[in-house]
């Protein structure tokens, strides 16, 4: 218990937030990244998931590929991927991308799929071509899950992005590490509670909007 | 695949290490989330408080869970019970929300039907339910043995052996064909316990057509 107290106390500390390798920078750094990998990864994956789930077409491949990442250790990634590519951001990156493109991609065809036939008959007999049933119906209807897919994807980097450190990137996942490699537990313990503390608050915040969206589409 | 003959007595170990972290925790998570689930199913108030909060504890990102359960458990960092209590918990938040609606998925009319043969409640869980709900059961199981045997191998950074050493030994002298060899193996062995499972729901299950829910 003394050690967690000793967390907290590091936690507290505003030295520990302020300069460059502080905890806040370390925060933002960490944020930064999930950002980025998400923003890339939804480039890629979401008009593949809408596209997949609005034709049917290719389905099983992107069933698969959702069941393979869940067996994928990504901590294997991360490091092969760096030892490609060498130290810093573009390893980590890549290795976030091929973790969360599998749940972007399910949650959009799922998302599209989820929409009853009978909607996107009655879309097309109003007269709307292919594109404007994705647009204005299968999107607005399947947003729910196709946020889903973003949160499980949100996740799985926020966590990944705590083994960037490992490879040399940034991230809170460096005071975890100067905390294993200098055996100061108080640090580790800290860095272990803010990765914790912002993966729960992000997914809270998507939790929030899923909410939100199924109120004002009148699901619940 | 010469490094990989060449090393093959120490990947057979870290294969074991892995093992025996992955599946007391796949058998953990599974023992402990049927009661939960069970439970929860009939504290109709509290089931949806028990499936989210435990669904929950999956957002807690692996590694620094490995760091912060030894308080909890006084234990060090490094001991293979840390490990396994933590996977486990990983377990627990896939396996209690698939065992919950499992175990919903049967038909009121069969419980009734069964109360009214004279099924005592624990009978009737025994020989009625869990039969009915076990293909879903099943297949929630396989989820959690996939995700726990991929899991374990972040616990390497830490210092604690399994397939994941060859990442960080691969890492640390640059050796391409070690982490190679442990994503296979990992991809691999989480294929054979799934066809293990598959097997075995045959086995005890064969009315259901399983890997079909």
């Amino acid at each position: 218990m003394n050690h967690l107290i000793e967390a907290f106390e590091v936690l507290l500390d505003p030295d520990a937030w302020s300069g460059p390798g502080g905890f806040g920078a370390r925060m933002i750094e960490h944020l930064w990244y999930t950002a980025l990998a998400l923003l890339i990864s939804a480039a890629i994956a979401l008009p593949v998931g809408l596209i997949v789930g609005h034709t049917g077409r290719w389905r099983a491949l992107a069933v698969i590929s959702s069941g393979m990442v869940r067996a994928l250790p990504t901590l294997g990634v991360i490091t092969l991927a760096a030892l490609f590519v060498g130290i810093g951001l573009t390893a980590p990156m890549i290795s976030f991308v091929v973790l969360a493109v599998p749940s972007i991609l399910a949650g959009a065809y799922a998302g599209v799929e989820s929409v009853s036939p009978a909607t996107k008959d009655a879309a097309k007999a109003q007269g709307m071509s292919g594109w404007q049933v994705l647009l204005r119906v299968e999107i607005p209807l399947g947003l729910p899950l196709i946020i889903g897919g973003l949160r499980n994807a949100t996740l799985q980097v926020v966590a990944t992005a705590t083994l960037a450190a490992y490879v040399g990137a940034g991230g809170l996942g460096r005071q975890l590490f100067l905390g294993l490699r200098t055996q100061d537990y108080p640090l580790m313990l800290a860095a272990s509670i803010a990765v914790i503390l912002l993966a729960i608050i992000l997914d809270a915040l998507f939790e929030l909007s899923q909410r939100l969206l199924r109120r004002r589409m009148g699901l619940v | 695949m010469e490094w990989i003959l060449n090393n093959l007595p120490r990947i057979t170990d870290l294969t074991l290490a892995h093992l025996m972290l992955a599946l007391p925790a796949v058998a953990a998570s599974f023992l402990i989330a049927v009661p939960i689930a069970w439970a929860a199913n009939r504290v109709r108030p509290l089931r949806e408080v028990v499936v989210s909060g435990t669904g929950l504890l999956y957002a807690v990102p692996s590694l620094p869970l490995f760091i912060v359960l030894p308080i909890l458990l006084g234990t060090g960092v490094r001991d293979t019970f840390n490990v396994i209590v933590a996977l486990t918990i990983f377990g627990l938040a896939l396996m209690v929300r698939s065992a919950a609606d499992a175990l919903d998925s049967v038909d009121a009319g069969v419980r009734l039907a069964s109360t009214a043969v004279g099924y005592s409640p624990a009978m009737r869980f025994f020989s009625v339910e869990l039969p009915l709900a076990g293909p879903a059961l099943l297949a929630g199981l396989r989820v959690v043995s996939v995700s726990t045997i991929s899991l374990v191998s972040v616990s390497a950074v830490l210092g604690v052996q399994s397939l994941g050493s060859l990442f960080t030994d691969g890492f640390e002298r640059a050796i391409i064909p070690s982490i190679a060899a442990g994503i296979v193996l990992t991809a691999v062995l989480a294929l054979l316990l799934d066809l293990l499972l598959v097997a075995v729901g045959r086995l005890i299950m064969p009315w259901a057509r399983v890997g079909q829910s």
